[in-house]
């Protein structure tokens, strides 16, 4: 066995789960506050793009990338202007947001189709522990954001569980009606976490336009990762720390094949199998979400998808 | 007892009211909700607000505790006036209201749906704090309750508690309870009253809302009574008795009789054996045998949710029976749908009148026609003549024919309800059993005997009647023979004469005894 490109597999599988633990966290967010957003794909579309013309313009990687999270938080305001405002159907709106972003990021990307961006993340050595075999390369010599998207878990985590406005948002995905009466805000806090939602995926696609994939192509930059973060969601039962865990696994097998290759015992999965996964996943995903049941025995919010309305109680 | 009892009507204990409604009058369009209406609680005090259906008594409390705000008059806490633009801002002056529909959310944990929006809450929670101070509220005034305990799987009892709790954390010291005993087990009533009567020892005001003499006379220390958004009287309870309040919430003398069938006759038109229906891993019916016979009314008692909606669905067919087997006057109608079971013979009114019994976006034409028999054409100039004649027979007050459904009140919509599943009564093609869920809530008391007369009726011309209630009274003025509901067995069964009142209450609750009646 090759331990040296296993230990590289790895490390990379790090970097790879990134943009995946993002977007799934962020679709965390929207989804525990009861909307459902299956619009990840095109906002991190529309993030990537708009990084990669930020980052090509001003050569600052930072700005880029908040450049990139905003602009996927400002489209993803266009979900929850008609989800929690106008009550429109979640699904429907969620695909048309992915259809949207892939067509506007084609408009903006016409310019830089093709065209190298010459950036990446320095990665922070944790002195004496990036020495350590295995874990150095794969825990501590990584780029700062492999650590942001970890800090953001936890925090996530915390707020969720305990803190006053965690409970707030967990009990607007839970039961909205009772959250309103209880003098809960309801249609604000469906805006701030449908459009933190946007701000990770946002922040999703920018990294990966900005420290994973060399340049900006429509179809080759995300490549189903936005599908696969809302599989992951479901996945992980709408806990933050197992989509960190379960981004891992995805990224994992994204950069598997760099190991695979060489070693003898390795069938040859082919590459069109992988490109597939993404939505193999999503019809997985359906068929648990088609079943009330199942949704709520993997504790999905009881109340997702479901828009409110004051007056229809 | 409560020391503020003596506070009888007009009559200041030396303090001010804890709350009090001065001369409050409320619109809604089209109706006077509440018209000049006076009504204060001392502290330490029960004060009910009794009322039928529509009397005034929620709109009043709704002001109370800013829901509603008053188009003439004012609130006052403490003798002063105060302004409540929300339940937030009527909690924020320690006035707290436990709905009928409780508001929690089930996911969570009670000491979770205690704090939620409570504003005085620190950013971060500090659970095991909070836990205790619940623990502790409830061992005060005798709510027993686990503050990590999920909400789902408590039983409603507890979860009344729970809303109780909510308030009293949040430090209310007028409380307003809606209704509370309406879903509740006679035992869980005793406990409710030994809580009401605690927090009034430490000096908090109640306001009781119900249409209950019984529980009124039992836990209230005063009684305001309403009719038509007015007050038509305040009474101190040891002045007054059933009868009294009776008269004064109808406005006239009631004479809540007792009916029971003269000609019950031997064959069974509506039987199930063996009803069983399992959802998942819960068995919602467990195994259930009910014979009624022709001229008869057997009344299935119990608290809601223990059952009665999956099993008056079985038996009118609306769902297949896990096992077992239901027959209409003979005939196996056991998973053949609500249609075959109608052709033999069944009607069956749901407890959900608009959504389920009529549909809402259609006519009362429209509505009448959805049980004829369908050929390719409909026959609406019949429809139309049946549905004028019930308008005229069983007075229902509407503006035509062809109005929508929804825009009838719930006594009326029953009525049209009824007079569709009715029709043909006598005939041999008409209807040979009836199955009527929850015949009267929501109905005030002129309609709800209408329609307890219709069912007699329907008894006498040798209809086999099914009640399903909640409404105990209800089911033993009506019924021949009672079967008491628990967990989805028949706890008790017996005819109505011979059953003590106090068995039924116990099977209610669940609570096994000995001697078989």
């Amino acid at each position: 066995m090759n331990d040296a490109v296993f230990v590289l597999t790895l490390a990379a599988a790090v970097g790879a789960a990134v943009p995946i633990a993002l977007a799934a966290l962020g679709e965390l967010l929207a989804e525990t506050s009861g909307v459902l957003n299956l619009g990840v794909e095109g906002m991190m579309l529309i993030g990537a793009v708009m990084a990669f013309q930020v980052g090509d313009a001003s050569g600052s990687l930072w700005l880029a990338l908040v450049v990139g999270g905003l602009a996927g938080a400002l489209f993803s305001a266009i979900h929850a202007v008609l989800c929690v405002t106008l009550r429109a159907n979640q699904i429907v709106s969620g695909l048309a947001l992915v259809i949207f972003g892939t067509g506007l990021s084609t408009f903006i990307g016409k310019s830089i189709e093709g065209k190298p961006l010459d950036t990446d993340f320095t990665p922070i050595r944790w002195g004496f522990l990036a020495d350590i075999p295995v874990l150095g390369p794969v825990l501590f010599d990584q780029d700062p954001m492999v650590y942001a998207t970890i800090a953001i878990a936890l925090v996530i985590t915390f707020y969720l569980n305990r803190t006053k406005a965690g409970l707030a948002v967990r009990a607007v995905g839970e039961s909205p009606g009772t959250a309103d009466t209880m003098g809960v805000a309801v249609a604000a806090i469906r805006y701030v976490h449908v459009m933190l939602g946007g701000l990770l995926a946002g922040m999703a696609g920018a990294y990966l336009v900005l420290g994973q994939v060399p340049s900006w192509s429509q179809d080759g930059t995300t490549a189903g990762i936005g599908w696969i973060a809302l599989a992951l969601v479901v996945f992980a039962s709408w806990r933050p720390l197992r989509v960190l865990l379960g981004a891992f696994l995805f990224g994992f097998a994204r950069r598997a094949n760099f190991w695979l290759q060489g070693e003898d015992w390795a069938p040859d999965i082919p590459a069109e199998f992988l490109s597939m996964l993404p939505y193999l996943l999503t019809i997985a995903v359906l068929v648990v979400w088609g079943s009330r049941d199942l949704r709520r025995r993997i504790g999905a919010p009881s109340a997702l998808g479901v828009a409110y309305d004051r007056d229809e109680r | 007892m409560s020391p503020a009892v003596e506070a009888g009507p007009g009559a200041s204990p030396g303090q001010p009211a804890a709350i009090a409604a001065v001369n409050v009058t409320k619109r809604f369009p089209g109706v006077l909700a509440t018209d000049a209406v006076d009504f204060c609680v001392w502290p330490g005090e029960v004060h009910t607000i009794l009322g039928e259906n529509g009397a005034g008594k929620s709109t009043l409390a709704a002001m109370l505790c800013g829901l509603y705000r008053p188009d003439e008059g004012h609130i006052e806490r403490d003798g002063k006036q105060v302004r409540l633009r929300s339940p937030r801002d009527g909690l924020a002056y320690g006035i707290g209201m436990v709905h009928q529909h409780f508001r929690l959310v089930d996911r969570f944990t009670v000491a979770e749906n205690v704090v939620l929006g409570d504003p005085h809450q620190a950013r971060i929670l500090d659970r095991r704090a909070i836990e205790e101070r619940v623990a502790e509220i409830g061992e005060q005034f005798g709510l027993p309750i686990d503050p990590r305990a999920v909400i789902s799987q408590l039983t409603v009892g507890q979860r009344q508690r729970v809303e109780i709790v909510k308030m009293l954390y949040r430090g209310a010291d007028v409380l307003l309870l809606d209704e509370p005993t309406a879903v509740l087990t006679p035992p869980e009533v005793e406990a409710l009253f030994t809580t009401v009567h605690s927090m009034t020892a430490e000096g908090k005001a109640i306001v009781f809302i119900s249409h209950k003499l019984g529980e009124v006379m039992a836990v209230s220390d005063r009684v305001t009574v309403m009719r038509a958004g007015a007050v038509t009287g305040e009474v101190a309870t040891a002045d007054t008795n059933q009868r009294h309040l009776a008269e004064l919430m109808v406005g006239h003398p009631v004479e809540i009789g007792t009916r029971r069938g003269s000609n019950i006759r031997a064959d069974v038109a509506l039987s199930a054996t063996g009803v069983t229906v399992i959802d998942g891993d819960q068995t919602l019916v467990d195994n259930i045998d009910i014979e009624v016979h022709r001229g008869e009314i057997v009344g299935i008692a119990g608290v809601s949710g223990n059952g009665q909606r999956p099993l008056a669905r079985a038996l009118a067919g609306v769902i297949t029976p896990t096992s077992g087997h239901v027959t209409v006057a003979g005939a196996d109608v056991t998973g053949k749908g609500p249609k075959a079971a109608r052709r033999a013979g069944l009607s069956f009114v749901p407890e959900d009148r608009l959504g389920t019994g009529l549909v809402p976006g259609l006519s009362l034409t429209d509505n009448m026609l959805l049980t004829r028999p369908r050929g390719f054409i409909v026959d609406r100039r019949s429809a139309r003549a049946e549905i004028a004649t019930a308008i005229d027979e069983y007075e229902i007050k509407t503006p035509g024919t062809e109005v929508q459904a929804r825009n009838l009140s719930g006594g009326n919509s029953q009525k049209v309800l009824l007079a569709r599943e009715l029709a043909g009564l006598g005939d041999p093609g008409g209807p040979q059993a009836i199955i009527v869920s929850s015949p009267t809530r929501g109905l005030d008391i002129g309609a709800a005997e209408f329609v307890r007369g219709l069912l007699h009726d329907a008894r006498e011309r040798g209809a086999a009647v099914l009640i399903i209630s909640e409404d105990l009274e209800e089911v033993r003025s009506l019924s021949d023979r009672i079967a008491v509901l628990y967990r989805g067995r028949i706890a008790l069964e017996g005819a109505t004469d011979e059953l003590p009142f106090e068995s039924i209450g116990l099977a209610m609750a669940g609570v096994a005894h000995e001697e078989a009646p």
